[in-house]
């Protein structure tokens, strides 16, 4: 073969038709563009707004989580803890590591519920709410779940992907039902609370105080949640960082004027009252007391039956549970602390501040007798004696040791002529208006006068106007007009008066203030449970100011007739009390007892009873009331003397009082 | 248009055979293809603990460099191989290519609600991946057998048929992203082979009216012929903030990630992706890790990688010694400009979500085994040009 000539150089030297040429060019150019908008995008994504994409990427990293504070424990006047926490092992469930959404977690939930002993809509339920509220945070679906379902799920972790188990702090009542009312419960701040005023900076997630004292003085209770600055990636769970945590800080204690064994055994006192009377057939299915310095209105004691266990509070409760709690019909309300709450007539207990507005308004003097007979007769209307007893005509004295109604019903007849007489002495002396003790709700009261009525018929013509119906229920008939009758009732604790013992305390605290004061000055305190909030967790210590809301002026001439006989009332033979208060050393703790038995239509009589004791170093003013508890002296007086024996240290004596009156 | 003939062998001496053989492969192929590998194994051995699984990441790492391994052994192979033989057993191929296909549909295990692989002991197998290099050879030889009526509707109809079917089968699997693949490959071959402009016009006017239909008509009338995640991913880019926390979420976090890289990137502080805000990060949404960890730099350092390997893929196509060599070439390079374009697109927000790999890059065996057969056709291709320009004399240009 020759030689080959070496080929020379072609352009193009490949095997190119044109055609192919163009069109691998315009592939290529289109690559080529395509590169380009890609360069260029990314030149916009990292340099030009590089910076902007940093902040977005820092601020997907770190979640702020809080840390619980622990809530400041509660302590009565001694500093014995009366509620406090308690740290539990709470079923909790990380969102992010739960099976996923549809079926596979649903079977979850409803294997964690048969467990767990809840409906799986409800734990899912709770998962969606708490997620919502705080992101990132492993949601607590029931904090006491007990030892046998803690073992079973930390023995079968695998079965329940994303539950933990979850040390948590929970509030505590070691005392369970006592002052229950008053000192409320503890949950989870909700939506609703975060947009008032009371849980301002409250974080989403944060237990607060929801009624009585836990809500009244949740601000100092709650402490502020820490702050765990969490790296997380974007399952929500932590991953490792030095984040440097806020530490939270503890809620201070709240010391409280409550005196711990006085309170438990006035408790113990209105129980044994209520059950006493069940067994004398009355129904009493509730009463409540309040026992207070009445030099300046620090409650020692204070409670109401039906009570309930707060610690159900600190488990998700079910609506079921909570309507009983609630009480509807004829089952009480066990979460009403009567205390402060209830709105009763007071029947005979209001007969010293009768007397009181009386004797100042000149309405009677204090040797004019009156009230002769069984029963008076005003027009067609008959107002008479408990049981038709005759007192004879009594001069003042007589009549609030004996509680005479014939008497006090001319006093209200009279009275009536000269207007609000009584009224303005009751409301001078603390009924009919708030106390501004340091709960969250207190009953306002009602003293019925002339005025009144016709707000009161003013208002329901008003409202059946406006809702164009036949009745509101403000007043049956609203073209009644007061009549002298309506006085007479006042004049009684009977008619439309409306009160709580709370009130009653402060208007005999006044009376009793007024006449340990020699001149008649009479403070009217303001009644409190707090005392002071503890230097605990670095705050300085505290004292809670409740100055008085006033001072009266009493006539000390006719203070010392009306204590007088209420004092015999208690104390001499005769006296509606007396012998309740039989054995008890007068000398050193004179009580000034008055029962009350208020009637209500269709029911059994409502006990009262309103005590001052005048220890001049521990005065104290007990109020004790019990619904259907039948006559003051049987179940309402014994129970105030129970209280008094443990305040003053005697051996306590349960001696219910034959006395029939009102 | 035909190439000019090719003169056998036997006709021309081969005195230049010695010089030109002595690399027998391309080697800028070659560095661009163990460039990206390197780059892979890099990425995923820096990147975090998959977040949902626990498994750290010299897992990947290690398990991609086994499989770059294992693909470069078999580019190898491919490349000694004459691809001329595959077009005998066209048929076989897209017999194979059918019947995988079908097998993941029938026996293929559910992974995260879809049916893309066949499980076997030691690997899982995506038969819609190897599909993309089996359809490219399987179609180049049926453009080849029709090489006299290219220009014809019936060879134009025939190819998009042929790929159309599994097309639709790799779609209904669902795996989106390859389907589309398959459509790219068929009308980049279409393109090379030398289809007229009308049908080239009207293919991509058929397109944009089935996808309207698919997207927006049908679903209207309540037909689905989409499932609703993948609509919604398709539509998603086009309204990125107005539900950050679904499907806008991960090309959100995806920008996020490559934004926050800035010019040299974020290294350790990396935690979009290693947070597990960009999901995928080690598969489909990897180069949001290169974005973010080696900032722009290093993302156009891949990319700069890409286009050596797409400018060699579409040289190869015009050095190829037959149609059919050129139209494999044409099909590979339509797989990775797709694949990149969509990845890369996705990543950065201004494509939608489909699934597509990011080829070398993007963690799992069977892509990277399927570009790199690719890739060794490519090599092939390339081999077997050299040989015959020798032989004819030619002394061809890298």
């Amino acid at each position: 073969m020759s030689s080959i000539e070496p080929v020379k150089r072609r352009t193009p030297n490949l095997p190119v038709s044109p055609g192919l040429a163009m069109r691998v060019t315009i592939v290529g150019m289109v690559a080529l563009a395509l590169f380009s908008v890609i360069f260029f995008r990314l030149w916009y994504l990292q340099v030009l707004s590089g910076e902007q994409y940093v902040q977005q990427a820092n601020a997907n990293r770190v979640r702020d989580l809080p840390i619980p504070a622990p809530r400041g424990e509660i302590l009565d006047r001694e500093g014995q803890a009366i509620v406090t926490s308690k740290t539990t092992n709470a079923v909790q469930v990380i969102p992010s590591a739960l099976p996923p959404a549809g079926a596979p977690r649903k079977a979850l939930y409803r294997k964690l519920g048969r467990l767990l002993g809840m409906s799986a809509p409800h734990i899912q339920a709770i998962v969606i709410r708490e997620r919502s509220a705080v992101p990132y945070a492993p949601v607590t679906i029931k904090t006491d779940a007990g030892k046998g379902v803690l073992t079973v799920l930390a023995e079968r972790q695998n079965e329940y992907p994303g539950v933990v188990q979850q040390p948590v702090s929970i509030r505590s009542y070691p005392y369970g039902e006592m002052a229950a009312q008053v000192i409320g419960h503890v949950d989870e701040v909700n939506e609703d609370e975060l947009k008032t005023k009371a849980f301002r900076g409250v974080t989403a997630g944060t237990v607060v105080g929801q009624e009585g004292l836990e809500y009244y003085y949740d601000r100092y209770l709650r402490g502020k949640p820490g702050v765990e600055r969490v790296e997380v990636n974007a399952e929500g769970l932590p991953v490792p960082a030095n984040l440097p945590p806020t530490q939270p800080a503890g809620g201070r204690s709240l010391k409280l004027t409550l005196d711990l064994g006085l309170q438990k055994e006035a408790e113990k006192a209105l129980l044994e009252g209520m059950e006493r009377a069940r067994a004398g057939g009355k129904p009493a299915p509730a009463g409540a007391f309040v026992a207070m310095d009445p030099r300046n209105g620090q409650i020692l004691a204070i409670g109401s039956q039906p009570g309930f266990d707060p610690n159900k509070f600190a488990k998700p409760l079910t609506h079921a549970e909570f309507n009983r709690l609630e009480g509807s019909g004829s089952a009480p309300g066990k979460l009403t602390d009567r205390a402060v709450n209830g709105a009763y007539p007071t029947g005979s207990t209001f007969k010293p501040i009768t007397a009181m507005a009386a004797l100042e308004g000149g309405v009677i003097t204090p040797g004019e007798g009156l009230g002769a007979g069984t029963c008076i007769h005003v027009g067609a209307q008959e107002f008479c004696n408990s049981g038709h007893a005759d007192f004879g005509s009594v001069g003042l004295v007589e009549a609030l040791k004996v509680s005479s109604d014939t008497y006090f019903f001319e006093v209200g007849e009279r009275a009536n002529a000269d207007g609000s007489v009584i009224q303005r002495k009751a409301e001078e002396l603390g009924i009919g208006k708030p106390t501004g003790i340091d709960l969250p709700s207190e009953f306002t009261g009602v003293v019925p006068d002339k005025r009144w009525r016709e707000k009161e018929n003013k208002l329901e013509l008003a409202c059946e106007k406006q809702r164009h119906v036949s009745n509101c229920g403000i007043v049956e008939e609203p073209t009644g007009v007061w009549t002298v009758g309506d006085n007479m009732h006042l004049a009684v604790g009977q008619g439309e008066l409306l009160t709580d013992p709370l009130q009653m305390a402060v208007a005999y605290s006044t009376l009793a203030n007024a006449y340990s004061s020699g001149d008649g000055t009479g403070t009217v305190v303001t009644p409190h449970l707090g005392m002071e909030i503890d230097e605990s967790s670095g705050g300085e210590l505290q004292s809670l100011s409740y100055p008085p809301a006033r001072h009266v002026h009493l006539d000390p001439t006719d203070l010392s007739l009306v204590m007088q006989g209420i004092h015999e009332a208690a104390s001499q033979p005769g006296g509606t009390s007396a012998e309740v208060w039989a054995g008890w050393n007068q000398t050193a703790h004179p009580v000034f007892g008055k029962t009350g038995t208020a009637q209500h239509a269709g029911r059994e009589d409502q006990s009262w009873y309103m005590a001052y004791v005048g220890d001049p170093n521990h005065p104290i003013v007990i109020a004790v009331t019990v619904e259907e508890g039948g006559f003051g002296a049987e179940t309402a007086a014994p129970i105030a003397r129970l209280i008094a024996s443990k305040w003053y240290g005697v051996k306590g004596k349960f001696i219910a009082g034959s006395s029939k009156t009102l | 248009m035909p190439l000019s003939p090719i003169t056998p062998a036997e006709q021309t001496p081969a005195p230049a055979a010695p010089r030109t053989l002595r690399l027998p492969f391309d080697p800028l192929l070659l560095l661009a293809v163990i460039g990206l590998g390197i780059c892979s194994v890099i990425t995923l051995g820096a990147g975090p603990a998959d977040p949902s699984s626990g498994t750290p990441p010299s897992y990947y790492s290690s398990r991609q460099t086994v499989y770059l391994a294992v693909g470069l052994v078999m580019m190898g192979v491919l490349s000694r191989i004459d691809y001329g033989v595959l077009r005998r057993y066209r048929n076989g191929i897209y017999a194979l290519l059918m019947f995988s296909i079908l097998a993941v549909l029938g026996l293929g295990s559910a992974a995260r609600g879809s049916q893309r692989a066949i499980n076997f002991p030691l690997f899982s197998f995506q038969a819609s991946e190897l599909g993309k290099v089996l359809l490219t050879v399987a179609l180049s030889a049926l453009v080849v057998d029709r090489a006299r009526e290219l220009r014809a509707r019936d060879t134009t109809i025939r190819v998009m048929i042929a790929a159309l079917v599994p097309a639709l089968f790799v779609i209904a699997q669902p795996d989106l992203g390859s389907g589309m693949v398959y459509m790219a490959i068929a009308y980049m071959l279409l393109f090379v082979a030398g289809t007229s402009w009308r049908h080239l016009v009207a293919l991509a006017a058929l397109v944009s009216v089935s996808a309207a239909f698919v997207l927006v008509a049908a679903p209207a009338a309540g037909v689905h012929v989409l499932k609703p995640y993948q609509v919604q991913r398709l539509t998603a880019f086009l309204h990125p903030s107005s539900n950050p926390q679904k499907e806008g979420y991960q090309q959100q976090e995806s920008k996020i990630a490559i934004g926050s890289g800035q010019k040299t990137g974020r290294g350790l502080n990396s935690n979009q992706t290693s947070g597990g805000f960009v999901p995928e990060s080690h598969t489909d949404f990897i180069f949001a890790a290169v974005g973010e960890r080696y900032g722009f730099v290093g993302a156009g350092i891949v990319l700069l990688l890409y286009a050596l390997l797409i400018s060699r893929a579409l040289r190869v196509l015009v050095m190829a010694k037959d149609l059919f060599g050129s139209l494999i070439a044409a099909g590979v390079a339509a797989m990775l400009m797709f694949q990149v374009f969509v990845n890369v697109g996705m990543t950065i927000g201004i494509m939608p979500i489909t699934g597509v790999t990011l080829p070398l890059m993007s963690y799992g065996g069977s892509s990277v085994i399927t570009t790199m057969l690719a890739v060794g056709l490519l090599q092939s291709i390339y081999v077997q040009a050299r040989a015959t320009a020798a032989l004819k004399g030619r002394v061809p240009r890298f």
